[in-house]
């Protein structure tokens, strides 16, 4: 501490006509991404330290390194008959098809409800319905309509999906900047033309961000997804191994998804960057 | 050539809120620099708007060459106050992009769109995100796709008004250039009353909601500018001080409640 306040005097005599750059960030330590790793080595170390002690049991939080030696094994030898990416393709390949369905209707029901107030007055009470109701709660129903087949799983996550995407597919189109819909009318733009060059365009920064949301809620689905009669999933790998007491491996199947949450999140935000890199500028 | 007669025009419903245009006739000859004048709120947007087919008429009628104006079309081109340009598209992009409505073919599409960029001073930025440009530079883009589009008149509203002082007087000569080039009709509404002064071969002074027209005035500044006169001359000839101020004086005649706020 003192050597970090002993260098200031030394900085503000060396100091020109410079500016003082990023005062805010200019110790090294106090960085957000300097700070997320210390805290999350923190608590690796914390609960190192307590399990170590054995203050609690293995069977309610195994040590790190337990949880390590499970990664490994169900990496390369398998748990529940499929190794650990096999459980990890099952579930992203559910995920993956549920939002490839709920994309196809998410966004044309959101264009349609951001153009039209009368489409808008009949289809919102439907989603604003459904949408706060946890996906566990009409689970059931799914599985008596639709069986316990591949379809209920894919079919209980895209609606999970379907209503953030519906949404900000709503929101965007009705922020479309009225003077940019104006100048593309006054060169002869047909409907269909105003639609796709300039009503679709202006919303995609929001349809991203729906995106980024919906595959949040369908990625934390997926655990109720896998709940009936699923023989491969991180899910279903997290339940069984709960039904055996296998504590590591619970802990390591919430790491695993945590972490693959995660990386969806980041790939997102670029592939938001990419796309749309004038969100927020124009 | 443009001609208004009674035009009667407001937003939202008839009868729900007074018009903000009541009974306005105007003519805009053809190859004419009209500038619409008049304080902030007085309707002259609305007026433009209506030439642009933007917002429909409560009753007289407005014509583009003895046709009936009943929504926007490619004969009248918009350049807006807040550029509207499309940030999905580069500068060429957004020039090209009224060509690629109309189905011009790729390689037609993009000398054009060069050629509109070299005459507003922005040849060697065709490929620039346009939401990295400066506010000059997008209106010059803005001004670009507009005249692409190869409209009889040249619609511009406000279009310097969001500009810093230095830049706009840089617009305003780039303007008189390519009306001089171009020969457009050009309707142009500021409330800038030097500004006003400057551009205009025909600067109508309208007085605040309702809309009326006060004044008309055929003015020569903005053609000894483009004649080879240099801009500050112009502007600081004695005839173009006289003009500014009876402008001004009239702008703050029309408004009773400013000229009561000055005393």
């Amino acid at each position: 501490m003192s050597a970090l306040i002993g260098t200031r005097p030394a900085m503000a005599e060396a100091k020109s006509d410079a500016p003082p750059a990023r005062r805010r960030h200019d110790r090294a330590w106090q960085r957000p991404g300097v700070l997320s790793a210390a805290s999350v080595l923190l608590l690796l170390a914390a609960w190192q330290f307590v399990a170590s002690r054995g203050w609690i049991p293995p069977l309610f939080l195994p040590p790190p390194g337990a949880v390590w030696d499970k990664f490994v094994r169900v990496a390369s030898v398998g748990f529940m008959d499929a190794t650990l990416w096999q459980h990890a393709a099952a579930s992203l390949a559910r995920v993956g098809l549920a939002l490839v369905a709920a994309l196809l209707v998410a966004i044309p029901v959101g264009l349609w409800m951001g153009l039209s107030a009368r489409v808008r007055g009949i289809l919102d009470p439907f989603i604003e319905f459904y949408r706060p109701v946890p996906p566990l709660a009409y689970l059931p129903l799914i599985v008596i309509w639709f069986g316990i087949g591949e379809l209920s799983k894919v079919l209980l996550i895209a609606l999970a999906i379907i209503a953030p995407v519906a949404i900000a597919t709503t929101t965007g189109v009705r922020g479309t900047d009225v003077s940019r819909l104006r100048a593309a009318q006054s060169f002869g733009a047909t409907r269909r033309q105003l639609l796709w060059h300039v009503v679709l365009p202006s919303a995609a920064p929001d349809i991203l961000t729906g995106v980024r949301v919906g595959l949040g809620v369908g990625w934390s689905t997926l655990v109720a997804a896998e709940l009936v009669a699923a023989t491969r999933g991180l899910g279903f790998m997290v339940q069984s191994a709960a039904q055996f007491l296998n504590t590591d491996i619970v802990v390591l199947g919430i790491l695993v998804i945590a972490s693959i949450a995660f990386a969806l999140e980041l790939g997102l935000r670029a592939l938001q960057r990419r796309l749309v890199p004038w969100e927020g500028k124009a | 050539m443009v001609r208004l007669d009674e035009i009667v025009a407001g937003y939202g419903e008839p009868g729900s809120s007074a018009a903000v245009l009541d009974g306005v006739s105007l003519q805009v000859p053809a190859g004419a620099l009209l500038v619409l004048l008049g304080p902030s709120g007085c309707g002259k947007s609305s007026l433009l708007n209506v030439i642009a087919g933007f917002i429909p008429l409560r009753g007289g009628r407005a014509r583009i060459d003895g046709r009936d104006i009943r929504g926007p079309g490619a004969d009248r081109g918009v350049v807006f106050q807040d550029d509207a340009l499309l940030p999905w598209l580069d500068a060429a992009g957004n020039v090209e992009f009224p060509l690629r409505l109309k189905g011009m073919p790729a390689a037609e599409r993009r000398e054009r769109a060069q050629h509109f960029l070299e005459l507003v001073g922005l040849r060697d930025q065709p490929r620039h995100a346009v939401w990295e440009l400066s506010g000059g530079m997008r209106q010059r883009v803005g001004i670009a796709r507009a005249l692409a589009a190869d409209p009889q008149v040249l619609l511009m509203d406000e279009p310097f008004g969001a500009l810093d002082a230095l830049t706009r007087e840089r617009m305003q000569e780039l303007l008189l250039r390519i009306w001089a080039t171009t020969g457009k009709t050009i309707v142009l509404v500021t409330h800038g009353v030097e500004e006003a002064v400057f551009l205009a071969t025909d600067l109508v002074l309208l007085s605040p909601r309702p809309a009326r027209i006060v004044e008309r005035h055929v003015l020569d500044f903005g053609r000894r500018f483009a004649g080879g006169e240099a801009a500050r001359a112009v502007k600081s000839q004695p005839d173009f001080i006289a003009t500014r101020e009876a402008v001004l004086a009239a702008v703050f005649a029309s408004e009773p409640d400013l000229q009561a706020a000055i005393g």
